[in-house]
Parts: C-alpha cells; structure tokens; sequence
C-alpha cells in the first residue's frame, strides 16, 4: 500500500551545517495497523509529515498504491486516501466542530451522523457538535475531535501521530477501544506513532525509528520484549512515566 | 422597486418582499414604502430628512425594517433617524444600506442614528451594509449612532459589512445609565483598496452598567481599516472590548483600544489581536482534501459567523 523509498529529510541550522533528520528510510506498510515507536527526536513526527506532503523530503521516493505521491502536495494525496490526525490540533475561531465533521466527511452530512462520529470518540455529541474549535476546547477534547475527523474521511490510510498525548487516563482506556474499533472496522490501514505499550499490543506490525532510521521492523512479539525490557525505557514505554 | 433594489434589499436586510410588521423603504432618497402599527408609529421629519420611529411602552416581539437603497449613480444623501423607545420593551429594529454604483460618480450615504432607550427595555439592533455595482464611482456610507440607555436598559448592536462598500467611517457613542448593558459585534471584511474606519465611545455612567464591544474583521488585498474603541467607567461597571483581525495580501488593520477608570469599582479590559490566517489552519483543511483556496475560504466564513 505505502512505500517509502531511501527517504532522507535535512536541515539547516545557523551555520549552514547540515542535519539528517532521516536517512535512507526503506519502509513498506501492508499489514492494516503498524505502529512506529522510538525515543523522541528520532524522526517519527517528520517522517508522518512527509508522507501525507506537509513536509518534502530532501530525496527518497514515495508510493501509494504503486503511484509516485513524492511530488503531490498535501490536497491532492489527502483526496487519493491519505488522511493524518496531527500531534497538536489545531483551533479556529468561529469554525464548529460540526463543520469540521463535515468537510472531514466531504459531503453535507446530516447532523445525527456528525454526532455519530463524535460518539465513537467518547464525546456526547449533543454537548459538542455546535461548539467552536477554539480554546474553549481542553487539548484532550481536541484530540478526540480530531480522531472524529479521521474515522469520518474513512480513507485508505489513517496516520495517527501520538494520538494518546494529552488525554487523561480514563480518556486513555476509551482511547483504546476506539482503535481496536477501528482496526475491526476500518477498510485500509492505520499508521499510528505512539510510545504506549497498549497502542503497540494491538499493532500487527512495529517499526522502531531512532537517530532518523528505521532500527527494528517486526511483530509485536519481536520487538515489544526487547523494547520493554531495555534499561531505562521501561517505565516510559508502559505508560508508568 | 426594480430587480436592482430588490437584490439590495435582500442582501441588506434579507427580504424578498416588503416586510412583516413596520417598515419604512427608502430608495434613492424617497420613500418607497411605510407600515405602521399600533405600537410602533413612523413619522417622516419636517426639519430634515430622517424619520422618527416611535415604539410604545410595553411593546413586546415587534420588529421594524428600515432600509435604505441607493442604485441611482452620484446620489448623496444625509439622514437623520430617531428611534424612541418607551419603558418595558423587547423590540428588533433591522436597518441597512444597500448601494448599487453601476456609474462614474460616487454614491453616499450617511446616517445618523440616535437611540433613546427607555428603563428595562430591551432593543436588537441590526445593520447590513453592502455594495454592488461595477462603476467607477465609489460606494460610501457614514454611520453615526448615538445610544442612551436608561436604568435596567438593554441593546444589542450588530453591524456587518461584508462586500463592496469602498469607504465606511462608522461612528458610535453610547451613555449608559444605572444597570444598563450595551453588546456591540461588528464584523467587517474589506478588500481591493476600500477603507473601513469605526470609532466606539461607550461612556458608563450608571452604577451596574457593562459593555462588551467586539470586532472580528478580514482586510485582503490592499484594503486598510481602522478601529478605535474607548470605554470610560465613571461608576461601578465592567467593560470589555475586544478587536480580532485577520489581515492578508498588502492590507493594513489598526486597533486602538483605549479604556479610562475613573472609579474605583470600574473593571476595564481590553484585547486586541491582529495576524494573518495560522499556516496549520490552512494545512489541517488541506490534509480534509480542500484547496489552499477553499481552506482560506472556511477559515475567513468561520472566523466572520
């Protein structure tokens, strides 16, 4: 479905040195939820960034379904089926939530089905659907909202990036339900970056990226033991931190 | 009415035929309808040009329509208009200006409100303004409102102004007597090389009296806009103004708030923003499959609702 081929994202700093954020990332995605995990700074947020074209990689070669993406922008792959729920939603002013269900949905969606995707969420709809996307909202409820948006567009791919940051731990356990959810019902594949154990345990498939490469790829048996018993991650990657 | 006025008048005061209740059309400076009722009682001005609108004590769920329609080119017109408001009301008053310049010669209208707010009533006050018409002469309108409201008084100000007026100074100043409230919400958008200039004074006299004035405007292209509000607590009373602006292309928006305390228990704020559309609200649209033109679109529709 998605291919990444010798993806390598730089940057500049002050002085003109350059930084690989990625380097020659080699990454095929098939199996229909695959999480990507690794300490913070090592290139995950980016790489999620250069597949739905928000950010251009410096080289490398991007295919979705075996069509070149690496050149589209963000528009013209959000309409071939990639979607991407962001680490830090955004607020607008005056925007509702019920109109951001609706361009999500790309139709004119009836009410009673916006508020459907809100409850998949956890939200009482009733309480949500006519509110603004601003800052009246907690950064929990925006996150929610923002998983809404996803499951509406119901696109070949979903990427998640730390969907789990900023929720509290009750919102934390429903959080969970709603991917195992997905992953039943969804018709494509979840890409989903997230250092919690529960996240990585219903993964079909774990991609371990540190120092901008892709370090391990396998099945959660594989690479979870290794991961929760190497000194000092421990605590973080089971959630106790 | 010809298909031009009619247009107008649907844009300025959202009809499509004459209204319901009481009204006064005026179009290209005469008077093109009226209806009075028992309760409300409209009487042209012999001094000036203007009418009084006269609304009984007690009158409850009435509205009165009053717009103003120009589509005859180079027309320029000063109108003076009363509105009287007894003890006890809760009445809707829809007025609006509506300008079609399809010539060379500039088209103006400026009006001179003056609201007298009788004790514990209740007024929603609306304005539309809008221009059309593809001639070179400019489409100007000048509003002045002038408020008291007496003790335990209500008013809701909404003004929008929204396309082709080229040049607007809007000019409001309100007194406010004891529990009195005034809410102002303007909204704004200009573009090409229109100018838009507003000036609140909201003067809080009374004891209890509060004031909320908010702006949310757009400036494109080469537009410039000005907004001065001035909130002065003479008593115990709260205000708050708030201008939030989004500015694009080559536009110039300037916001000055000006508060004065001059009582111990007057609680004053102020909040101004301006800044051009955040580039991760257009991306996020962008990633729901619109355009970086159809994300700018929502974002202006939504932030001017």
């Amino acid at each position: 479905m998605l291919e990444l081929q010798n993806i390598s994202y730089d940057v500049s700093d002050e002085k003109d040195t350059k930084k690989g954020i990625l380097k020659n990332v080699n990454l095929k995605i098939e199996d229909r939820f695959v999480a990507i995990t690794g300490p913070n700074g090592g290139g995950k947020s980016t790489l999620a960034k250069i597949i739905a074209g928000i950010k251009q990689p410096t080289s490398g070669k991007i295919l979705f379904d075996g069509v070149d993406i690496t050149n589209m922008g963000i528009t013209e792959r959000a309409n071939l089926g990639i979607s991407f729920a962001f680490q830090q939603p955004v607020r607008f002013k005056g925007v509702t939530v019920k109109d951001l269900i609706r361009l999500a949905a790309g139709e004119n969606i009836s009410t009673a089905k916006a508020c459907e995707y809100l409850s998949e969420v956890g939200l009482c709809a009733r309480d949500y659907i006519e509110r603004e996307v601003n800052g009246s909202l907690s950064g929990g409820e925006l996150k929610r909202i923002e998983i809404a948006m996803i499951i509406a567009r119901g696109t070949k791919l979903s990427i998640f990036d730390e969907p789990e940051a900023g929720i509290d731990l009750w919102s934390f356990n429903n959080l969970i339900r709603v991917f195992e959810k997905m992953y039943q019902e969804i018709n494509g594949s979840i890409l989903i970056i997230s250092h919690q154990e529960r996240i990585l345990n219903i993964a079909d498939k774990i991609v371990v990226i540190a120092n901008g490469e892709v370090a391990q790829v396998g099945t959660k048996d594989e690479i979870l033991p290794e991961l929760l018993s190497s000194s000092g991650s421990c605590k973080f990657y089971k959630g106790e931190c | 009415m010809d298909a031009i006025q009619m247009n107008l008048l649907e844009q300025v005061a959202g009809l499509h035929e004459v209204p319901e209740g009481a009204y006064n059309i005026r179009a290209n400076g005469q008077a093109a309808g009226r209806n009075t009722t028992a309760n409300i009682d409209i009487v042209t001005k012999e001094d000036k040009p203007g009418i009084d609108i006269i609304i009984k004590s007690g009158t409850k769920n009435e509205s009165v329509h009053i717009p103003v329609l120009l589509s005859q080119s180079g027309l320029k017109e000063m109108v003076y208009n009363d509105f009287i408001i007894g003890e006890d009301c809760d009445v809707t008053i829809i007025a609006g200006c509506g300008i079609h310049n399809s010539g060379d010669s500039d088209s103006e209208h400026d009006g001179i409100h003056s609201f007298f707010i009788g004790k514990n009533s209740k007024v929603k006050y609306v304005e539309k303004h809008y221009g059309s018409g593809d001639g070179k002469g400019n489409r100007v309108m000048n509003p002045t409102t002038i408020v008291e409201i007496e003790d335990g008084g209500y008013m809701e100000m909404d003004t929008v102004q929204i396309k082709g007026v080229d040049s607007t100074k809007r000019v409001t100043k309100a007194t406010l007597k004891n529990d009195a409230t005034l809410v102002i919400k303007e909204k704004i958008m200009t573009h090409g090389t229109q100018t838009a200039e507003t000036d609140f004074e909201v003067n809080l006299d009374g004891e209890n009296s509060g004031t909320q004035v908010i702006s949310r405007s757009v400036a494109k292209e080469n537009s410039r806009q000005l907004f001065l509000s001035k909130i002065n607590g003479n008593n115990k009373c709260n205000g708050h103004t708030e201008c939030d602006a989004i500015i694009m292309d080559q536009a110039s928006v300037s916001a000055i708030p000006e508060i004065t305390a001059n009582h111990i228990d007057a609680s004053l704020i102020h909040e101004a923003a301006i800044g051009k559309i955040a580039g991760e609200q257009i991306i996020k649209l962008m990633t729901l499959g619109l355009t970086e033109e159809e994300a700018e679109a929502q974002i202006i529709n939504g932030f001017l609702k």
